[in-house]
Formats: C-alpha cells, structure tokens, sequence
C-alpha cells in the first residue's frame, strides 16, 4: 500500500518537475514548481514527517513561490520582448550543461549506497520531538541559523532602505 | 484482515459523512452571509435591505445564484484560457479546505455511537491553517494575471501583497497563543479553555492584532484594496463574470466564516461556555456555542466594514509592517516573561 502510494507520488513529481522545466512560459514553470513542492510535501507526510510537510509547504509554496510570480508577473516576459540568443550560445550551452552533468555523474558513481536505518523512530518527525531533538541536541548549529537568518534580515532592510547614510 | 477493512471503511465513511456535512454548512452560511451583509448595511444606512425574495427577503440568496448561473459566461479574447479557469476554483478549494482542523464540538452521540466533531485532529492544526492561508493568494495572483488586464494585475499584486504582509504578524500573534497553550493542536488549545479560560485574557494584545490580521487576510474593509472601485474598477476579478465572480466573491464569505471559527476556537474558548457543557443535547451543545460566537464575529466583521472608511495603500504596508509586527514580537517577549514569572 505505501509502496504504491509512494510509486505514484513518485510519477507525479517527477512529471511535475519535467514540465517544470519544458514548459516555454515562465508563469507556467511557477505553477508547476509549486505542484512539484506539493507532491513532495506529500512523499514528507508519507515519511510521517508532518511538521516538515506544513513547514515545506509554507515555506516554499507560501512564500517563496508567490515572490517568484509577482517578480515574472510585473516583468511580463514573453517570446517578442525576451532576447532570443543565437545558435552558437545554445550549442555551447547545452555542451556545457552536460558535460557538468557527467561531472557529477562520475563524482557521485558508487558513493551512494542506500542503507535501511536501523531502528529508526517513526515518530521523530513529530514536531514534539523535532522541538526537543533542536533544543537539546542541536542547539549550537540552530542558534547559529538563527543568527544567520536575522543578519539576512537586517541585509534586507539596509538594502530596502532608500537614504543610506552610513 | 477483511474486520480491518470493515473498520477503515466505517471511518471512511464517517469522515465523508462530516466532510460533506461541513461543506453544506459552510456554503449555507456563506450564502446567508451575502444577506446577513445586506441586511445590516441596510440597517444601518437606514435602508430596508433586499424583502422582495420570500418572507422578508430570506430567498435572496438564492435569486442571487440563480442569477449568478443564467448570467452570460464571458472570457477575454486574450486570457490564458486554463489558468483563467482554474482560478476561481483554487480559491475557492483552498478556502474550504481550512475546515477540517476546526473542532466544532467534542464527540457527537448518534445511535449508541459516538462522532468525533472534527474532521482530523492533527498535531500541527494551527500550522496547517497557517499554510492553507499562505496558498490563498495564487488564486488571486492566478486569475488576476491569467485575465490579462493591467488593472487586474494591479488588483491581483495589491490583494497579494497584502496578504503576504498580514501573514507574517497573524503567524507571529499565533505564536503567542501556542507558548501558552503549549500545542500546535485546535482540539488541545480548545479543551483547555474550560469555563471562562479564555486565552483572550491571556492574549488581548494577540487578539487584537489577529484579528486585524483576519480583515486583511479576507480582503474586508477597511482593507478591501482589492476592490478598490475608484482606482481599480473592480480588483482583480474585473474581468471575470457569472458563477466564476461568483466564487471569487462565494470564497471570501467562505474565509470570513472560517476566520470566524478560527478566532472563536483559538482566543474565545471554541466549543466552551462557563456553565454549557459542550456534551450536552447528545454533544450538539458544542457546535450551538461554537456558531453562536462564529455568527457573532461574522456580525462583527459586518459592522466594521460599514463603520470604517477604507486605509490608504501606505497606510495599510505602514499598519502591517510598522505597527503590527513590532507589535506581535512585543507580545511574543511578553508572553514569555509572563510564563517565566508565573508559569503556565
């Protein structure tokens, strides 16, 4: 039952994610994303990692995606005003493109190897015990995404602000 | 094996059941939400309101779908055609779904057994909500952009950023509520408040901040930017006509009824009332208390958007931004020291 449920998940996203990239117009590419991040909120569910799943969810499809289209949305990009490259930049691209992707191929051939977790708790995606496991364990690396997070934030705002006097 | 099978089909089946109860309900009192509005905007104004539909104009609602399906279907001539489509129907899908972490009473007896009045107690119900609202822009977004109006995609953008702004303090006024509730579950935060344990005496401040955030979240005055006639004729949906507006406009009364019940359940008790056990009349005590307060704040809703002229946009990035955030963390650190000092 799992199984077939995640198969079918599986299809899904990476149908998704193809038209995600095939499709020409930028808006569409969105909106395909977003049913990518969807299909793998539910793969998260199906690992009983709620918290992860909503957070995913919020995260990515709240709030990134809906910066990405008011970005492509005000810039309105379609085929007559995007500058079309020539031939010899696509042929260089692709080869580029590819040649990145057996770099990768070779680097990672043989690294992976999938283990089954021994005795691995079904109720640690929990939030309860997600909240414990980052506040006991793991509290050094999370206060220091925390800081990291805050000097983005005051970035931004420096950034935003429109007379800087510094 | 085939006793499991049986089982699961039962819950099933209960479930169905109260999924599609709650719709009913939900779109009943959207409906009725249209009248109610007129009514009170009428008494208000000193008007008499729609009375020509039945008794006291109480099929009103009905006319007005009717009138909503016989209406002529009208696409632009350059819409993205699926997009333009699928617009109402995610907005209005996102807004129903919110529904199903609220507990509206705590256990139904029927024919010896007994219902859970929730649809699923998850232990991330307020996280759930939170994401839920976060999706509710694309269906503005979608349709305002896919119409291909430059005054739609003024409406869409304004209605979205909005939104996306009031999101960030209403997540943050909830925090609040989970620090002193100490769960992200609807059904725990609402057991807790027996008898008069509210958590609006414990979270006015938070209160008060969610419950603007709720305004602006549902697009109601005095933060209707999206339907801001004099700028933008009609928001985002100006080009939209017959039942497609009419979901647009069926969803907002569908998010203001849930907010209703959110705010209800997280800061005025949900299903509790000091001296009213929700177990009452076979468990049906609940949800009675639970829609008193929802048809209260509902009213309440009404009131403000014809009692309050509508904000400037600066004003409403300024009230987000540099009022209701610094706020919401004020409350954040004052809800800690008030656990610090007296506990929970």
């Amino acid at each position: 039952m799992t199984l077939a449920i995640f198969l079918t998940l599986a299809v899904v996203s990476v149908f998704f994610s193809l038209m995600m990239v095939f499709t020409k117009n930028p808006i569409h590419s969105v909106l395909y994303l977003i049913l990518t991040f969807f299909s793998i909120a539910a793969h998260y569910i199906l690992l009983n990692a709620q918290f992860l799943a909503v957070v995913h969810i919020i995260v990515y499809a709240g709030a990134i995606m809906v910066l990405f289209l008011f970005v492509l949305m005000l810039l309105n990009l379609n085929k007559d005003t995007e500058p079309q490259k020539s031939v010899g930049w696509k042929f260089a691209a692709a080869i580029a493109a590819g040649l990145l992707l057996l770099t990768f191929l070779g680097a990672l051939k043989g690294t992976i190897q999938l283990q089954q977790v021994a005795n691995a708790d079904p109720a640690v995606g929990l939030v309860k015990n997600l909240g414990t496991v980052l506040f006991r364990d793991f509290v050094v690396p999370f206060e220091i995404a925390g800081i990291l997070f805050l000097a983005a934030m005051v970035g931004a705002v420096l950034v935003g602000k429109r007379d800087l006097k510094i | 094996m085939s006793i499991l099978l049986l089982f699961v089909f039962a819950v099933v089946v209960e479930k169905m059941i109260l999924i599609v109860v709650l719709f009913t309900i939900t779109l009943g009192v959207a409906a009725y939400s249209t009248y109610g509005e007129r009514k009170i905007a009428a008494f208000m104004q000193d008007r008499i309101g729609p009375d020509r539909a039945g008794p006291w104009g109480l099929l009103q609602p009905i006319a007005d779908g009717v009138k909503m399906f016989t209406k002529e279907d009208f696409m632009p001539n350059q819409a993205e055609k699926w997009l333009y489509i699928l617009a109402p129907g995610a907005f209005i899908f996102v807004a129903c779904m919110t529904s199903a972490v609220i507990p509206w009473g705590t256990q139904l007896t029927l024919f010896g057994g007994s219902i859970d009045l929730q649809v699923t107690n998850i232990n991330i119900g307020i996280l759930y909500i939170m994401g839920f609202v976060s999706l509710g822009v694309y269906g503005i977004m979608i349709g305002g952009w896919a119409s291909n109006n430059k005054y739609s995609l003024y409406g869409a953008i304004r209605a979205s950023s909005q939104m996306i702004s009031y999101e960030l303090a209403m997540g943050l006024a909830l925090i609040s509520v989970v620090m002193i509730s100490g769960s992200l579950s609807l059904r725990d935060i609402a057991e807790q408040q027996t008898g008069f344990g509210w958590n609006i005496i414990y979270q006015p401040l938070g209160f008060i901040i969610f419950f603007t955030c709720a305004l602006a979240e549902c697009n109601r005055a005095p933060f209707d930017m999206a339907e801001c006639e004099t700028e933008l004729i009609g928001g985002y949906h100006t080009e939209y006509s017959s039942m497609k507006l009419g979901f647009f406009l069926f969803a907002e009364y569908i998010n203001m009824f849930i907010s209703c019940a959110v705010i209800s359940t997280l800061y005025f008790g949900g299903y509790n009332f000091p001296g009213l056990d929700p177990a009452w009349l076979g468990g049906l005590m609940g949800p009675i208390v639970l829609f008193a307060k929802i048809f209260f704040f509902i009213f309440v809703f009404m009131w403000i958007r014809w009692t309050l002229p509508r904000f400037r946009y600066d004003q409403l990035m300024h009230l987000g931004w540099k009022s209701l955030i610094p706020l919401a963390i004020l409350n954040m650190v004052l809800t800690g020291g008030g656990i610090l000092l007296f506990g929970n």
